[in-house]
């Protein structure tokens, strides 16, 4: 187990690399000069462009900006810009084109934000939607698993954004059912005002993801209750409950988790919907605004960053299989 | 007949029944229907047997024809919201057609246990196989888990597993065939049951495990004199295990009697043909059944008259049109105890004449000086085969 995990996390930095190595390319050989977006549109002549590209350090070749960014995370960098010295170190990410400041602790700053939203609303529509799935498959074909597999259907048929949008525009501003949206860091302002700031939110995405959760645990979970092993537990006498709580359910879930893994990648590109409706400053928004300012070591650490997220959630998904399922061994 | 007081309260079989007199199973008129998309499934019709306790009951018949489903009624396996079903079905007096499930459950792997046709999907593939028995023991019996562990090392150890103290942590995936079989076997032996259904026990296992896990069964019958229903495509099996025999077709009894009448003296062209098809005894029993031509008939709309018309070689020794239109009733035939669902008037020549000469060919000019030749001819019985002494319960005739 330890092995394998080891191994897994090893490959999960290759991985990274390439991911990191491919973002490079994409600027340095994509069409958009990010130096263009810092040269006032009017007053842009060649000698001035040149001159940003030095200080941004892009006229060197790519390989060794590359090498020098690696470096960075390893060991460290310290960057100079006109007078003073920007201190960057270890695991340093560069410094903002545009903000001149370290990205790692930038972004460290805003990334607390949206791993809140992500956890909580994962924790809401597992909830929701992996019990609503169950009790529509034991109900299957009564008016309550209609009533569950017909609501899932409409909301899932409302794109997210505009689900989000209207629930800030109705529920916040207009009405406000909801009390004003916001990041308030757990550690500082006490679990209260983090957990109002960010409810609407959380409730949003445990709805909308719900959905697909809900109809996809029923269909597993009407699978299992078809299953020999089922009607053995049944066989021996065992409750209703005991049997699909403890029986089907058991392998119901797998199939979930693999959902789980494989739209986790969504889920965080979902933030930044997320985050701009409601006004929370997260990674999501942080990668937004790089984007519209070329501001490529913002634009790679926030990459960097949603990659090893995905690494480390789907090394996750992996250790609840072989828990859940002994067949599987992490060798 | 096994003491049954540390059952919680409730045990149905503390009932009293119709009649004090009455076999510890019987099933009465059973008739199972599944409406799906395409039509009524027609799995089960009209079906009567009785069991006692300590003897056993051989189903066979082929894929389709009912087996299955008409023993898992008596356990009430099937999901009432999506079967129709109608009939009796009395196990030691109770009533367990129509059951509710609170009470249903009590007899569920307490005083009547089965034995599941395929042991790796009937095992749960998350469970060590010792959790599974020791759930099924406490299921019925208050015990703590150490408790209900050392049962089912107990258990595993009876079923003949080696190392069961270790064995007992195992998953279902660590086993072999015959391991999951036995393991299959521990749990639904775990409560003493009165009566067991085996379905297809030892079907994909080899001879010799085959042979230990029916010595198994005799075994713990004699020990708690439980009935047993056995359910099989093997008529060796059934020769060397079942006092009675039940052949089905198309969700129909078609022959039923004492198992030593039925294989010397089959009068229904069903059961001949399913004797025709056993391969040689002696050989590999890998070879699975070679197949009567044609297809088994569809319980979505069975054919007219006999439903085993289309494929009967024999109906034209019927005057009329009696096979196709009418449904031979379920009678006695030419020996008591043995009841046939045909309308051949005198089927033992014609098997003799007909189909014996197939079966055993050699054995042709024999047949006029023994005086049952059947049993040398299809091979089913040793010179001092136990089963050969005839079975002792009279079947219901109806
Ligand atoms: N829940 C169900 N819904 C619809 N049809 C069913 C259902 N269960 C069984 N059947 C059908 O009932 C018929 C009888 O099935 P059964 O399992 O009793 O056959 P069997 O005699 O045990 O065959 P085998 O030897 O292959 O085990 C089959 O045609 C089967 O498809
Ligand atoms: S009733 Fe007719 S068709 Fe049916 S088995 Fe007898 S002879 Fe054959
Ligand atoms: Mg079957």
């Amino acid at each position: 187990m330890f092995g394998y995990i080891l191994r897994r996390l090893i490959s999960g930095v290759l991985v990274l690399l390439v991911v990191s190595v491919a973002v490079f390319a994409l600027f340095f050989y994509g069409p958009a000069d990010p130096a263009i977006a810092y040269c006032p549109e009017t007053r842009c002549t060649p000698q001035r462009l040149d001159n940003i590209r030095t200080s941004l350090g892009l006229d060197r070749p790519a390989a060794e900006q590359y090498g020098e960014y690696m470096k960075g995370i390893v060991a460290g960098n310290d960057f100079q810009a006109g007078a003073i010295t920007i201190k960057c170190p270890a695991p340093c990410l560069g410094v903002s084109f545009k903000l001149r400041v370290n990205v790692t602790d930038y972004l460290m700053e805003r990334f607390p934000a949206t791993l809140s939203i992500a956890v909580g609303g994962a924790v809401l529509f597992l909830l929701i939607g992996v019990s609503s799935g169950i009790y529509a498959a034991r109900r299957r074909g009564t008016l309550a698993d209609r009533a569950i597999v017909g609501a899932s259907l409409v909301i899932f048929a409302v794109p997210y954004y505009l689900f989000a949008l209207l629930a800030y525009l109705l529920l916040i501003s207009q009405w406000g059912i909801f009390p004003e949206s916001g990041y308030f860091p757990l550690f500082t302002d006490g679990p209260v005002a983090w957990a109002k700031g960010l409810l609407l939110a959380w409730l949003v995405i445990g709805l909308t993801s719900a959905t697909q959760y809900a109809r996809f645990s029923r269909g597993s979970m009407i699978e299992s209750l078809n299953e020999d092993y089922v009607r053995t537990a049944r066989s021996k006498g065992l409750s209703e409950r005991r049997v699909t709580m403890r029986h089907a359910l058991r392998a119901a879930v797998v199939p979930v988790v693999t959902i789980f893994g494989l739209e986790f990648a969504t889920l965080l590109a979902g933030t930044v919907f997320t985050e701009r409706i409601f006004d929370i400053q997260g990674i999501g928004l942080t990668a937004l605004n790089a984007i519209n300012t070329r501001d490529l070591p913002v634009i790679s650490a926030t990459v960097l960053i949603a990659a090893a997220f995905i690494v480390i959630a789907n090394l996750f998904v992996d250790i609840i299989y072989s828990v859940i399922d002994p067949r599987v061994r992490l060798t | 007949m096994t003491e049954t007081s540390h059952r919680p309260s409730g045990d149905p079989a503390a009932v009293p029944s119709p009649s004090a007199n009455e076999p510890y199973l019987v099933v009465d008129e059973l008739t199972v229907r599944f409406p799906t998309a395409d039509g009524l499934v027609q799995a089960v019709t009209d079906l009567s047997y009785t069991l006692e306790q300590g003897k056993t009951l051989g189903i066979v018949g082929e894929s389709g024809s009912g087996k299955s489903v008409s023993s898992m009624a008596i356990m009430g396996l099937h999901d009432y919201k999506r079967t129709r079903m109608s009939g009796s079905i009395r196990v030691g007096g109770q009533e367990v057609v129509g059951l509710s499930s609170e009470k249903m459950r009590t007899i569920r792997g307490g005083d009547v246990a089965m034995i599941f046709q395929d042991p790796l999907t009937s095992l749960h593939p998350f469970y060590s196989v010792g959790s599974q028995i020791a759930e099924a023991y406490t299921a019925h019996n208050k015990a703590s888990k150490s408790q209900a562990r050392a049962k089912a090392i107990e258990m595993l150890d009876r079923v003949g597993i080696p190392q069961p103290k270790s064995r007992v942590d195992d998953y279902p995936h660590q086993f072999s065939g015959g391991m999951r079989q036995r393991a299959m076997i521990a749990m639904a032996l775990v409560n003493d049951p009165k009566l067991l259904i085996a379905d297809e026990p030892t079907t994909a296992l080899d001879v010799t495990v085959q042979a230990q896990i029916l010595d198994l069964l005799q075994e713990l019958q004699r020990d708690f004199n439980s009935a047993i229903i056995i359910i099989t495509h093997d008529l060796g099996v059934v020769a060397e295990m079942a006092d009675d025999v039940l052949v089905m077709y198309g969700g129909r009894a078609v022959e039923k009697g004492p198992t030593r009448e039925i294989l010397t003296h089959p009068e229904m062209p069903y059961t001949w043909g399913l004797l025709s098809s056993v391969p040689d005894v002696s050989a590999d029993t890998d070879a699975r059944l070679i197949p009567i031509p044609g297809n088994p008939p569809s319980l979505l709309d069975p054919p007219t008259g006999c439903p085993f018309h289309p494929r009967c070689a024999h109906r034209s020794k019927v005057p009329g049109d009696l096979c196709r239109t009418e449904l031979p009733e379920l009678v006695t035939g030419n020996r008591p105890g043995h009841t046939k669902r045909c309308h051949l008037a005198n089927p033992d020549s014609i098997y003799e004449a007909e189909v014996l000469p197939e079966i055993a060919p050699d054995l042709v000019e024999v047949v006029a000086e023994d005086a049952t030749p059947a049993e040398t001819g299809t091979g089913l019985f040793g010179p001092d085969d136990e089963a050969a002494d005839g079975g002792s319960v009279a079947p219901e005739n109806r």
